[in-house]
C-alpha cells in the first residue's frame, strides 16, 4: 500500500547530492571525490597531497606562545578522569588528522588531544582546568567552517562537541528548538521537519556542521533571504566561559529588553569567548509548497534586474535567490559528472530561485507569471521549473556542489565578501584579470596553479563569493591575491568576510572593514571574558 | 535469449509510430507517505503530488524515440486516469513535448487497476494508438497489473520491464533486464512496454516549454464519455504503518561490537 518502490527501487534513480558527498569529504576519505568525477580529469585531483603545517606556512606570520603550557601526562590524566570514557579522548595521531585539518585542506594544526565531552559540567571542568593552567582550547564543530577557525595553529587542544548532540526540547506551539550545541545542522531540521517545522538556516554543509558551529560563525546560508540572521532567530544560549561561569538564556522569551543582550557577544564570537553548549532557537512553519527555478541569463545586470523583479513579484513567498557565474557551473559539471540542466547553450550567468509557500497553486501560478514576464522583456534567455522533488534537490544540488567543486584541483582560496548589489560581480572580474596577468591560470592546463577564479553567491544578501580554485596552495597566488582583494573591498566599503568570519585567515586582515575603535572595543571584551586568551588562540582579532 | 512474440489477431502494420503515455499522479517520490488516521489510506491534504517516477520515465523515452528516429513518430498523446489536478501533470508531459493529452476525470475515486486499464484500451482506440509506453508500476498502489492488462485486453504482444527500446525495420527490440542477465525480445507494431528504472532519466521541462504548454488545450473527458462505469472490486479494510525499527547503536571499538553481539545473542 505504501509503496515499496519508492524506498527501494528507486533509489538508484536518486540523482548526486551535494550533501552525501559532503559527509565523506569532511571524514576526509576523498577517493569519493575521484570516483564521482569523471570528467574531472582535466582539473587534477590531489586526493594524496598532504596539508601542510600552518604553522610552517605561515611562520612569518604567526609564532606559538610561550605564555601556554605545553601538554603533558600529567594533564592527559586529569581530562581522562573528567571524561572517563576511552572513546571520549583521543591520542592517536592517525585518528586527530580528522581534527587537525579543516575542510579545505588548507590548514592543519599539530594537535595532540582531542577531547569529546558529554555534558556540560565536563566542558566545564575542562575548560577550568585549561584556564588555570594555561593550556590553549580550540573549541570544534562540524569542523566544516572555511577561514581556518576550526582546527588548531599550532598544539591547542580540540574541544569537540560531537558528543553533545541532543535535542533538549521542542515546543510545537511557539516553534522554540532547544538542542546541544553538537547536533548536527540536518539532523535538527529533519527532526523539525516531522513536526511540520523548519531550521531558520540552511546551507551546503548541513550534513556535517552543527548547530553550534553555525551559532558560533553566525552563518547565513541560502534562506537567510526569507528567515533573517541568527542574532534574530536565536533566542538564548548556553555557555561555558573560561573562568568557570555557565552562561545560560535558555528560558528563551521572544521579548526581553531587561539589559545587555549578551547572547548577541557569542553570536559570530568564533570560539573566541567561551564554548556554546547549548542553543534555543526559534524556528518557523514549514512551507508546504516549495518552488525551485534554474534559470540562464546573459549579464549580471540581468542579474540584478530579475532580483529587483523577483522581489516586488514574488515578495513573501520569496525565500532563495542565489546566482551562479559560467565558470562555476564548468566546475560543478566536471565535479558531479553530470550534464548541465540548462540544455540549450551555456550562458554567463546562471539564478536560483526559491519560492515557499502554503498555497502550491497560488505559488505555481506567482512565479510562473513571474517568470513569463522576465522571459517576454528579455532578462531570462531559458530556464528550469523543477516539477517534482527530486528536480528541486538536484537542481539545488548545481548550487550547493559548487564549494565542493571549488577544491577539485586541490585547494581553493575562498573569500567571502559583502559589497554593494551594483560591483559585486566587478570583484571577480578583476580578480580573474589581474590572475590572468601573473600568467598563473587555466582551466586545462595543469602546468599552471590556478584553475579559476569563480563568483557566486547569495545576491539577496549582497554577498558574493569569490572562489580562486587552485592546484595547490602557494605564497605566489597569496601574493597576488592578498592583500589585493581586500583592498579592493576596502574601496568599495565592502565587508571582507560576510558570513564566513575571520577565523584565522582574516584575523590580521580585520582592519579593512572595522575601525580602530571598533577593533579596541573587540579587543576589550576578548581581554575581560578571557584574559589568559586560552580560547582559540591566533584567530580572530 | 531472443524470442519472437506476434500479436493473436494480426493487425496492419503501420509504419508511424503513434504513442499513448499514460501518467499517474502520485505523491511525490521524495515524500514520506502517511496513513490517514481513520486508517483507510494515504493522508493526502497537503501533500506534494507529482508525476509518478516510473511514468515519466515512459514519457522520456517516448520523447526520445521521436528525436532519435525522424519521421517515425506521428505523435505522442499523454492520458492520465484521476483527479482534475492531473491536469498538472499533463501540463509537465506537453512542456516536455507531447503532442496532445487526454485527462479522464475520476474525482477522487482510487480506480482499480484493472479499470485503468479497460479505460486505456478506449483511449487507445480513440487515438488509434499503436504502441503504448507506460511505467511497470505506481508507486503508490505497487500494483504492476495495468499494463500486463492492458495488452491482455487489446490482445497486443507486450514487453514489461524495458531497459532499453529499439527501432529494426518493422520489429520493436525490447531488452528486459532479468534476474543475472538481459532479455531480448522483438516483436511487431502494435505493442505495449512497461518501463524499467534504469530505462533512462528524465528531462526536466524547460521554461519556454512551460510557456507554450500552458496554451496548448487539453482535452477532459469522463469515463461514461469512453463507456465505462467505474465499480469496484475490492475493499481496503486497513491501512497500517509497517513496524518500526528498533534504532542501531553506534559502537566504538571491535570489543564492544562483539560484547554487544553477544548480548544481542547474535553470536
Ligand atoms: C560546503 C559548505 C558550504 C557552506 N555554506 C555556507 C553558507 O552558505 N553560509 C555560511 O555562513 N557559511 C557557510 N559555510 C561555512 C560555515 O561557517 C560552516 O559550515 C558552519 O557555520 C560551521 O559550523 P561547524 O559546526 O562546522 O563549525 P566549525 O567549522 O567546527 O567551527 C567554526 C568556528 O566556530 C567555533 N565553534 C564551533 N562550535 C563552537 C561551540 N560550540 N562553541 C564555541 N565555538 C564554536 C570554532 O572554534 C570555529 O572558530 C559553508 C561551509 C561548507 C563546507
Amino acid at each position: 500500500m505504501l509503496g515499496a518502490a519508492r524506498r527501494s527501487a528507486l533509489n538508484i534513480g536518486v540523482r548526486v547530492g551535494a550533501r552525501r558527498t559532503l559527509k565523506s569529504v569532511t571524514s576526509g576519505i576523498f577517493s569519493t571525490k575521484i570516483t564521482r568525477s569523471n570528467g574531472g580529469d582535466r582539473v587534477r585531483l590531489y586526493s594524496s597531497k598532504v596539508v601542510p603545517l600552518t604553522a610552517e606556512t605561515y611562520a612569518d606570520k604567526v609564532k606559538w606562545n610561550p605564555e601556554f603550557k605545553k601538554l603533558d601526562d600529567e594533564d592527559i590524566k586529569y581530562f581522562t578522569s573528567v571524561l572517563n570514557n576511552a572513546n571520549d579522548i583521543i591520542t592517536d595521531e592517525q585518528d586527530l588528522l580528522f581534527y587537525n585539518e579543516d575542510w579545505m585542506r588548507k590548514y592543519k594544526g599539530q594537535s595532540q588531544l582531542v577531547l569529546k565531552p558529554r555534558t556540560t559540567e565536563q566542558v566545564l571542568e575542562i575548560i577550568l582546568y585549561c584556564n588555570k593552567n594555561k593550556l590553549a582550547v580550540v573549541p570544534q564543530g562540524g569542523n566544516t567552517g572555511l577561514v581556518g577557525g576550526s582546527v588548531p595553529v599550532f598544539d591547542e587542544i580540540v574541544l569537540s562537541l560531537a558528543n553533545m548532540n541532543k535535542i533538549r526540547s521542542f515546543d510545537d506551539v511557539s516553534g522554540i528548538l532547544k538542542c546541544d550545541a553538537g547536533l548536527i545542522l540536518e539532523n535538527a531540521d529533519n527532526f523539525l521537519a516531522e513536526n511540520g517545522y523548519i531550521f531558520p538556516l540552511d546551507l551546503g554543509a548541513k550534513g556535517s556542521c552543527f548547530v553550534g558551529g553555525v551559532v558560533a560563525t553566525n552563518a547565513g546560508g541560502l534562506r537567510l533571504l526569507r528567515y533573517g540572521s541568527l542574532h534574530g532567530s536565536v533566542l538564548g544560549l548556553e555557555a561555558v566561559l573560561p573562568d568557570g561561569t555557565i552562561y545560560n538564556s535558555m528560558h528563551s522569551l521572544r521579548k526581553d529588553n531587561t539589559g545587555y543582550d549578551l547572547k548577541q557577544l557569542l553570536i559570530g564570537s568564533e570560539g573566541t569567548l567561551g564554548v556554546i553548549t547549548g542553543v534555543s532557537i526559534l524556528c518557523p512553519s514549514r512551507p508546504q509548497a516549495v518552488n525551485v527555478a534554474f534559470l540562464a541569463v546573459s549579464s549580471y545586470e540581468a542579474v540584478q534586474k530579475v532580483f529587483v523583479g523577483a522581489r516586488k513579484e514574488l515578495l513573501e513567498i520569496l525565500s532563495a535567490f542565489e546566482f551562479m557565474d559560467d565558470k562555476s557551473q564548468i566546475l560543478t559539471a566536471r565535479h558531479l559528472g553530470l550534464e548541465h540542466p540548462i540544455e540549450s547553450g551555456q550562458y554567463p550567468f546562471y539564478i536560483l530561485i526559491e519560492t515557499s509557500g502554503s498555497n502550491k497553486d497560488h505559488d505555481d501560478e506567482k512565479l510562473e507569471t513571474f517568470l513569463g514576464n522576465m522571459m517576454e522583456e528579455g532578462l531570462v534567455d531559458d530556464g528550469i521549473i523543477a516539477q517534482d522533488e527530486t528536480q528541486l534537490k538536484s537542481l539545488w544540488t548545481w548550487r550547493e556542489a559548487i564549494s565542493e567543486a571549488s577544491t577539485i584541483g586541490g585547494g581553493v582560496y575562498k573569500y567571502d565578501v559583502s559589497i554593494p548589489l551594483a560591483d559585486l560581480y566587478s570583484l571577480v572580474e578583476d580578480t580573474s584579470a589581474r590572475l590572468k596577468e601573473a600568467g598563473m591560470v587555466d582551466i586545462d592546463d595543469d602546468s599552471k596553479p590556478v584553475v579559476e577564479a569563480i563568483g557566486y553567491g547569495h545576491v539577496g544578501d549582497g554577498n558574493l563569493h569569490l572562489n580562486v580554485s587552485v592546484r595547490e596552495y602557494s605564497k605566489a597566488i597569496e601574493e597576488v591575491l592578498e592583500p589585493f582583494v581586500y583592498e579592493w573591498i576596502q574601496n568599495k566599503k565592502g565587508s571582507i568576510s560576510a558570513e564566513h568570519g575571520l577565523g584565522f585567515q582574516k584575523k590580521n586582515y580585520i582592519g579593512y572593514s572595522k575601525s580602530d575603535v571598533e577593533i579596541e572595543m573587540i579587543k576589550d571584551i576578548k581581554n575581560h571574558y578571557d584574559p589568559n586568551g586560552i580560547m582559540n588562540p591566533y584567530k580572530y582579532v | 535469449m531472443t524470442k519472437s512474440l506476434t500479436a493473436a489477431t494480426p493487425e496492419i502494420m503501420s509504419s508511424k509510430l503513434k504513442i499513448l503515455v499514460p501518467v499517474k499522479r502520485v505523491i511525490d517520490f521524495a515524500i514520506k507517505p502517511r496513513i490517514n488516521k481513520a486508517q483507510t489510506g494515504v493522508e493526502t491534504k497537503g501533500v506534494k503530488f507529482s508525476m509518478n517516477p516510473f511514468c515519466d520515465i515512459a514519457l522520456e523515452e517516448s520523447l526520445r524515440i521521436k528525436e532519435a528516429n525522424k519521421g517515425l513518430v506521428e505523435k505522442i498523446h499523454a492520458v492520465s486516469i484521476g483527479p482534475t489536478k492531473a491536469q498538472d501533470i499533463l501540463r509537465t508531459a506537453l512542456a516536455k513535448g507531447v503532442d496532445t493529452t487526454t485527462l479522464v476525470d475520476v474525482g477522487e475515486e482510487e480506480v482499480e487497476p484493472l479499470q485503468v486499464a479497460k479505460i486505456l484500451k478506449k483511449v487507445v482506440e480513440k487515438e488509434d494508438s499503436n504502441i503504448v509506453i507506460l511505467g511497470k508500476q505506481a508507486i503508490d498502489d505497487d500494483a504492476n497489473q495495468t499494463g500486463q492488462m492492458l495488452a491482455g485486453l487489446l490482445n497486443w504482444p507486450q514487453a514489461t520491464n524495458a531497459s532499453k527500446v529499439e527501432f529494426s525495420g518493422d520489429d520493436v527490440i525490447i531488452t528486459r533486464e532479468v534476474d543475472g542477465g538481459a532479455d531480448t525480445l522483438k516483436a511487431k507494431l502494435p505493442v505495449v512496454i512497461t518501463t524499467d528504472l534504469r530505462l533512462n532519466e528524465p528531462r526536466y521541462a524547460s521554461l519556454p516549454n512551460i510557456m507554450k504548454a500552458k496554451k496548448k488545450p487539453l482535452e477532459k473527458l469522463k469515463p461514461a464519455d469512453l463507456g465505462i462505469e467505474l465499480a469496484k472490486k475490492l475493499e481496503t479494510l486497513k491501512v497500517e504503518e509497517p513496524p518500526v525499527r528498533e534504532p542501531g547503536v553506534v559502537v566504538a571499538s571491535v570489543d564492544e561490537l562483539v560484547s554487544k553481539l553477544k548480548e544481542f545473542k547474535a553470536i
